[in-house]
């Protein structure tokens, strides 16, 4: 193991964590509010990547006014879930609205597939993320490199809103009683559409990054993430913000050094994404950064 | 009518000439008079459904424990059945590129031994799993037992002188007759219905409807909460096992996490709690996408092409069917009612009123 | 008592609907005469001869599946009758997932009454159709499915392709050839064609180079995985010669990109499936240089029916893909191997069709002379080696295997 190569598999490490870290900041928050796996998240994320392809691709618009574009349109596609899948079931057993939260999923990986057919999209190239800068011997993407900043910048962003605006004191006090909150006069409906409005747009910003490095889009694209991003939301405590980064972060860098460290078990690595969540589950059942919650009787 | 239906001897009546007719049914489609291989073969996977879909209810439905790990349990019966039943003269041509572990590959079992022991691995996986992870609640649970089912999957796709990997293993002797899915089907079926009113059952609906005032009733949540656990995972490794006999053939992928979501589908249409709604929905669910087929063909109305028929178009509809069962009949067909003759009068005869009115049936 | 029959009532009610309402469609038993056509058009089934094709259209190899069937419908248009009568192809999906398969062949079989089937894009969909098709005695023509164990012990299939051991050789002689010493093997762990191909591939380099230790570095992935940048950068610091990475055509651009990003100037190669314009569309520029085996070059037609292929294809390809993709080549071999038989055999009996087809001698197919081996399999000794040029798919070489 030289230094070189070290260095490069830690870059690899913070920069795939950093895209965990974006998507699961939208779990986290969701779960927070709702206390609902939002199962759908995972390929809201697949369709903002598909947005991104066709403003760019068919419409031919500038990569800027495309990533706004995006950006809205992911919004309004999360919006309109909650609304017609999980907000008629908002007096409904818990188990239904997970179940209508798969469905959901369900649903929009088979209209992708209709819709787009099962061959990958190639994303757009977008030259100021894609352009591989060498330092020293290593050689990077921009992507790489900005990913974690940009992670970063939102979850300060996301934690400003959160603490210091109305509509953040009126998310939190939804999230630590549900119907406490209804009663004091906070309108429910839509501190939980401002959730999704946050959750999808920092899912389109992910798109964006993810597709940059990873430019093969499919129907299928968002299972994986979006497990492993609920993962890093649970690792770090579900319904807090920060702690779904660090989570995101432990998550990319366990699964990284696993390759590194022991090639030949480089079958075993989405295995180990469940292993680490069941052993914190059982640990520490409220995540690393997770408040101990009491059973309301 | 309903005077008649009252009347114990009417209903054994009844009940024998629906035996009788089910059992013509079989019999006829058994020996090529009625239907073919295609209708014999949907009809034989819609009773593994059944299994597998009972199974998952007991768990879900019936003690209230939200588990999507149904699809890992099935990969242990059906990689059972598949190791233990291809001829020992096979083996070296399926294991070509890793050898099959030499232990292994002496062993033969009869179809039953290797089904059953497909079973009681998984139910002794289920309670290796169950122990730590059913302290867990709700979505936790649910999450947790979806990554057990994915652990599986990926140490069945590397252990490879056992399973032989991605490569899967293929000429599984296959079974002659329907009467093995459909007796398997109806004695695990009558076993778990006969589990759940029994004692034990009424311990796991007290655990669904209020954890807490179950443990005050002296309930061993623990305990119960494992029985339920493991028993739905014994059948649905036999479900697993009579999958691997019906394709001839097993590979992980076949057992990857969205798989559950069918089962789950279906216990959600049949009605949380209800034996009788999951074994109507596993047939309607299978015979449906069948039936539904049709989309995906090209369609020329008056001589146009519609361009909206296209491959893909019949899960779409499937997974908007689904939504709609979700939002608008969260009851399922069944809620937690069974069927019975007296409510099939009643319905007729207009004693219950056609809107459903069943109690919802699942966790809070 | 009265609710456990109530169960065997449920069953009951489901079967009855089920048979009723599939009886109409297939009159009697299934050991009829083949021809007992739809419903919808009473008056020419006797006219009609239907061929099933199942082929995946949606699910993992949606895309693949889809090309192959553009050239059998193509080859349905060019070749649309056989013994005087109308082909008719019934086409169904079989979702990449072997439940669908096996239900989707009996179908073929049972109920639309097909003499014969072509598919399928992906061996395990083939594998699990095998038997059904084997008990049915119904021939079945795989155009790309390279996997060994296809038509290993099935006299009923039979396919237009080589197969994986051969392939592995052709890349690894190339490799030799163009004087790799070392090199690292990345599979898709999971998927049977990706962890086939590589162990060939794996067993052939070693062989030719005489060193066991000229596989440096072999490393597996995950479904749906995107991030390969670790596995890669562990074979950076091995610095193999050559990189050998079959996969399906959704994640080979992203090894190849992330490669070149990292800096890696190895050769990469690929199997068959990376023949995919959505190959050079996603990967770009990083796609320049890559290596691939497959069976068919429109650039250099080696038969006139090549010749007459590439000409109408392309025409009627314009617009929708930049190159005809070598699976549609061996779909439309498929059908026409499968239609001289069915001519020879003078009969649509699958036991006639079979022996037609076993007798099959120097067929002048699109991608080559087609004869059969004892096991069924196209008996081709030649595989095309293609680059990717500006942004093409070129030929390289073609590479003779004994």
């Amino acid at each position: 193991m030289t230094g070189q190569l070290f260095l490069q598999q830690l870059i690899n490490g913070i920069s795939l964590g950093s895209l965990y870290a974006l998507l699961a900041i939208g779990y986290t928050m969701v779960y927070g509010i709702l206390r609902l796996i939002n199962f759908a998240h995972g390929d809201i994320f697949m369709m903002a990547a598909y947005f991104m392809i066709f403003s760019i691709m068919t419409f031919k618009l500038p990569w800027f006014i495309a990533i706004i574009i995006v950006i809205v349109a992911t919004v309004a596609l999360g919006v309109l879930i909650e609304k017609t899948a999980y907000k008629p079931l908002r007096n409904a057993p818990r188990m239904s609205i997970m179940i209508s939260a798969i469905g959901a999923s369900f649903l929009l990986e088979n209209l992708a597939t209709y819709l787009f057919t099962g061959v990958p999209k190639g994303f757009p190239d977008i030259k100021v993320l894609t352009t591989a800068v060498k330092l020293g011997s290593l050689s990077l993407t921009i992507a790489t490199l900005i990913t974690p900043f940009v992670t970063l910048l939102l979850l300060y962003l996301v934690l400003f809103i959160t603490n210091k605006t109305k509509i953040g004191m009126a998310m939190r006090a939804v999230s630590k009683d549900f119907e406490t909150a209804k009663l004091m006069g906070i309108n429910i409906n839509k501190v939980i559409s401002s959730t999704f409005v946050i959750g999808s747009s920092l899912a389109a910003i992910g798109a964006i990054l993810w597709g940059s490095r990873y430019p093969s889009i499919m129907p299928l694209t968002g299972v994986m993430p979006g497990l492993k991003c609920f993962i890093a939301a649970v690792l770090g405590g579900i319904g807090n913000t920060a702690g779904a980064v660090v989570g995101g972060f432990i998550l990319g860098m366990a699964e990284i050094m696993l390759v590194t460290f022991l090639p030949a078990f480089t079958g075993y690595r989405d295995a180990m994404a469940f292993v680490i969540l069941i052993v914190v589950l059982l640990v520490k059942p409220t995540g690393l950064l997770g408040e101990k919650v009491t059973d309301k009787v | 009518m309903i005077d008649k239906i009252n009347n114990k001897k009417t209903r054994l009546l009844l009940n024998i000439l629906l035996i009788v007719i089910f059992a013509t049914v079989i019999i006829l489609l058994d020996t090529d008079v009625i239907g073919d291989a295609y209708i014999r073969r949907i009809l034989n996977l819609s009773a593994i459904y059944a299994i597998v879909s009972v199974s998952m209810n007991l768990v879900n439905g019936f003690t209230g424990l939200f588990s999507l790990g149904q699809a890992g349990f099935m990969a242990i019966g059906a990689y059972s059945v598949a190791i233990f039943t291809v001829p020992l003269a096979e083996r070296a041509k399926i294991f070509y590129i890793t050898p099959q572990n030499p232990f292994l590959a002496q062993i033969e079992l009869p179809f039953i031994v290797a089904l059953l022991l497909g079973g009681f691995l998984a139910a002794l996986v289920a309670i290796m799993i169950g122990v730590p992870v059913l302290r867990l609640k709700s979505d936790y649970l649910a999450i947790a037992t979806l990554g057990f089912s994915e652990i599986i999957r990926i140490v069945f796709t590397n252990i490879k002188s056992i399973t032989n990997g991605a490569l899967g293993i293929k000429n599984i002797p296959t079974m002659p007759t329907m009467w093995v899915f459909f007796g398997i089907a109806i004695i695990s079926i009558g076993f778990m219905r006969l589990l759940i009113t029994s004692s034990y059952g009424r311990a796991f609906k007290a655990i669904r409807e209020d954890e807490v005032a179950a443990e005050a009733m002296g309930i061993n949540l623990f305990k119960h909460k494992v029985m339920s656990f493991s028993i739905g995972a014994f059948f649905a490794g036999i479900g697993g096992g009579l999958l691997a006999t019906l394709f001839a053939t097993v590979d992980p992928n076949q057992f990857y996490f969205p798989v559950t979501y069918n089962f789950l589908l279906i216990i959600v249409l049949g009605g949380m709690g209800s034996i009788s709604g999951t074994i109507i929905a596993s047939f309607l669910v299978t015979a449906g996408l069948e039936i539904l087929r049709f989309f995906d063909e090209p369609l020329t109305l008056f001589g146009i092409n519609i361009a909206l028929f296209r491959p893909g178009l019949r899960m779409v509809i499937f997974s908007i069917l689904l939504m709609l069962l979700v939002l608008f009949f969260r009851n399922g067909l069944m809620g937690q009612k069974e069927l019975s003759w007296k409510l099939i009068f009643d319905w007729f005869s207009g004693k219950i009123s056609r809107k459903r009115t069943g109690q919802g049936g699942g966790i809070q | 008592m009265k609710k456990v029959l109530s169960l065997l009532l449920s069953l009951l009610m489901v079967l009855t609907l089920f048979t009723a309402c599939s009886q109409p469609n297939n009159g009697g038993p299934s050991n009829q005469e083949p021809q007992t056509g739809g419903e919808e058009e009473p008056g020419t089934e006797e006219d009609v001869i239907k061929i099933g094709v199942f082929e995946p259209l949606t699910g993992m190899n949606g895309g693949g599946g889809q090309q192959e069937l553009g050239g059998i419908q193509y080859a349905n248009k060019m070749y649309p009758e056989v013994l005087g009568k109308k082909i008719e192809l019934v086409v169904v999906d079989n979702k990449s997932d072997k439940g669908e398969a096996t239900t989707a062949v009996t179908r073929l079989i049972e109920k639309d009454k097909v003499v014969a089937i072509i598919g399928s894009y992906g061996s395990a969909v083939s594998i699990a159709a095998g038997d059904i098709i084997k008990n049915a005695q119904i021939p079945a023509m795989g155009a790309s499915c390279t996997n060994p164990m296809v038509t290993q012990g099935n006299p009923f299939y039979f396919r237009a392709c080589f197969l994986d051991p051969f392939q592995g050789k052709v890349m690894a002689t190339y490799a030799v050839e163009q004087g790799a010493k070392t090199a690292a093997v990345i599979m898709q762990n999971g998927d049977d064609y990706s962890v086939g191909l590589a162990n060939f591939f794996i067993d052939a380099f070693k062989q030719l180079t005489g060193d066991p230790n000229s596989i440096v570095d072999v490393s597996e992935f995950q479904l749906n995985e995107s991030d390969f940048n670790a596995i890669l950068t562990n074979i950076k610091a091995k610095n193999p010669d050559v990189i050998f990475a079959p996969s399906a055509a959704t994640t080979a651009p992203l090894i190849i990109k992330q490669a070149r990003d990292l800096g890696i100037d190895a050769l990469i190669m690929g199997g068959d499936t990376w023949e995919n314009p959505a190959l050079i569309d996603v990967a770009g520029e990083a796609a320049e240089g890559v290596v691939l085996s497959t069976f068919f070059d429109e650039n250099d037609p080696v038969t006139n029916e090549a010749k007459k292929f590439v000409e109408g294809y392309k025409k009627e390809l314009a617009g929708k893909e930049p190159i005809i993709p070598a699976v549609a080549a061996l779909g439309y071999d498929a059908y026409i191997l499968l239609r001289d038989a069915i001519e020879r055999a003078g009969s649509t009996d699958g036991v006639a069709i079979r022996d037609a087809l076993k007798a099959t001698k120097d067929f002048e197919g699109v991608t080559g002379i087609i004869n059969f081996t004892e096991e069924g399999d196209a008996d081709k000794n030649l595989a095309v080696i293609k680059t990717i040029k500006d942004g093409q798919f070129v030929f390289v070489d073609s590479v003779e295997v004994q």
